[in-house]
């Protein structure tokens, strides 16, 4: 296998059996960058000289810490010292950071090579990619349609083996969502488990900071790089981060998975209903037992978020003047100004009460559903997109449509809950996943639940062929 | 939603909008509130609301003074500077 195709713990692997340099690694990944990224659009900027000193580093000093010369690929939504961060807007078209985000700043310490920093919906705000000012990112699997989003470039790139990992962000389905469209692991976590200083904000209460893998191993060993409390970062709690390898193997055998019935829409894609369906067949033949359980207000959950998720855009996005940094307000594009409008509205006088205040009671009620079906289940699964990837450009001129994408995803944001999505299978030639949903700080236990199925189906070693 | 809150929004905001995209905000966003509205129908009376989720509150860390950027690095992504600050257009008119 080519060495831009490894999971990072195969390349740990090679690393140290000196197999291949990090030099080497990198310089793979560099070349499927230069190969195939004109089609594919997945990076904003690539930092090869920088990645290279990097490699030729960590070549010299040799370290057994998790990372060490793994080249990975940034979502430009994390501020990188020295190095253009746009996250997908014109606004901050010349923004040189002069410090790195609390996780970029652990993983550069746990020796990972920042290749270059992906592309994204502009603020994160999209589930197509396609509102970047960037220009959109295609899905590897077929170029015709999206990878998903916002993290749209750091799924395409990944799947299309330029890195090893990459960094995402997800504030209501951008790594989760991705992920299924791309077969990748993709995790959510805890809210407030990763630090999120030094990352441009999108809706302070619900974003989250996790990343893309290959494998749930490969999930595992850099959520312990990335986890643990930032004194920079108040709502990163002083829990302790648990060895997330350690158990990972530990099978499913008497474990509960809820199944949620309000998450089988409708809407829900016939073959996806059919995929979901073996994933839990598989599980219970790893003897795994399913339970029924019923969340009520899943169905109001999207609403809640497209009130107090813009209401939190219009603040964070308040702060771009053009003064200290970056340019005026009139760079913003249609998908930022569409949602600072929707917030300003639904904060503003006579529509707070409303609007706002009425969000904020009906996320309490999404979150007391999770409490009591984690009272009978010990994880849930669900489908993570009621559809595989769509096409580009078939969404993109109706938001509403745009946001009835994150149907599935948005409960887990509101509820400050881990997810992490897993291949289960294709459609049609294109990937579908699963989410896995457990308790705040559930994440050891979504990893073993992952793996399990992982290692019994193995969906992430089928790779796309890009022509 | 009208035209005319369409255009309050937008001053508000800090957003300058040509008529064109006042018409296409006033569609989509009364679109998009019209199904938000569907909170209506769920009852709250009694319920608190939830503004986080992490239950943290007063988080306090110790006062003590920790590296910090130079006034270099602050100001090294500013369009224009003066003296080591900020330079930036007038906001408020000179009184003769």
């Amino acid at each position: 296998m080519e060495l831009n195709q490894l999971t990072i713990q195969e390349a740990r692997e090679g690393l140290k059996k000196e197999k291949f340099s990090s030099e080497e690694l990198t310089k793979a990944c560099l070349r499927q960058v230069k190969k195939l990224d004109k089609k594919i659009n997945a990076f904003i900027t690539v930092c090869e000289k920088e990645a290279l000193e990097q490699a030729r580093e960590a070549d010299k000093i040799k370290s057994d810490k998790p990372l060490w010369g793994i080249p990975i690929g940034i979502k430009d939504i994390y501020s990188t010292r020295g190095i253009k961060t746009t996250a997908g807007a014109r606004v901050l078209d010349d923004y040189i950071p002069v410090y790195d985000a609390t996780a970029v700043k652990r993983l550069k310490e746990a020796g990972a090579i920042v290749l270059g920093k992906t592309n994204m919906d502009a603020w994160a705000h999209g589930a197509s990619g396609e509102n970047s000012d960037y220009g959109p990112t295609k899905n590897p699997w077929n170029l015709e349609y999206v990878p998903g989003g916002s993290s749209s470039g750091s799924g395409a790139a990944l799947a299309s083996a330029m890195c090893l990992a990459a960094t995402g962000t997800d504030t209501g389905g951008s790594i989760r969502q991705p992920a299924s469209f791309c077969n990748l692991v993709g995790l959510k976590p805890t809210y407030g488990r990763v630090s999120r200083y030094g990352i441009i904000a999108m809706a302070s209460s619900l974003d989250s900071i996790g990343h893309f893998t290959r494998s749930v191993t490969d999930s595992a060993l850099i959520l312990g790089v990335t986890a643990g409390q930032d004194s920079f970062d108040a709502t990163t709690p002083d829990i302790p981060v648990s060895d997330y390898l350690k158990n990972i193997k530990k099978g499913v055998k008497g474990l509960k998975i809820g199944i949620p019935k309000e998450y089988f829409l409708s809407s829900l894609d016939k073959d996806v209903k059919k995929t979901i369906e073996k994933v839990l067949e598989k599980f219970e033949s790893l003897g795994a037992k399913l339970i029924s359980v019923s969340l009520p207000h899943t169905s109001d959950a999207l609403a809640v978020y497209y009130i107090i998720q813009p209401a939190e855009v219009s603040s964070n996005l308040a702060r771009y003047d053009g003064i200290r940094y970056g340019f005026p307000r009139d760079r913003f594009s249609d998908e930022a100004k569409r949602r600072i409008m929707l917030g300003t509205f639904t904060l503003s006088t006579g529509y707070y009460e409303a609007y706002y205040l009425k969000a904020m009671r009906v996320r309490t009620l999404i979150k007391e559903d999770f409490n009591q079906a984690f009272n009978q289940v010990d994880v849930l699964i669900t489908p993570v997109s009621p559809t595989p990837a769509f096409k580009l450009g078939e969404k993109i001129d109706d938001p509403l449509k745009m946001y009835l994408s994150d149907v599935l995803t948005v409960t887990a944001n509101l509820a400050g809950l881990p997810g992490l999505a897993i291949p289960a299978g294709f459609v049609k030639g294109l990937p579908v996943g699963i989410q896995i949903l457990g308790p705040q700080f559930s994440e050891e236990l979504l990893f073993r639940t992952g793996y399990a199925y992982e290692q019994a189906t193995k969906w992430y070693q089928r790779r796309p062929k890009i022509e | 939603m009208n035209k005319k809150t369409v255009q309050h929004i937008a001053l508000l905001a800090n957003l300058k909008l040509s008529n064109k995209e006042i018409e296409k905000f006033q569609k989509q966003l009364t679109e998009i509130l019209d199904y938000v509205g569907q909170l209506n129908k769920v009852k709250t009376k009694e319920i608190k609301p939830t503004s986080q989720v992490t239950g943290l509150e007063n988080v306090f860390r110790k006062d003590e003074p920790g590296p910090s950027l130079s006034s270099q690095d602050v100001l090294a992504n500013a369009k224009k500077t003066d003296k080591g600050m900020f330079k930036i257009k007038a906001i408020f008119e000179q009184w003769s």
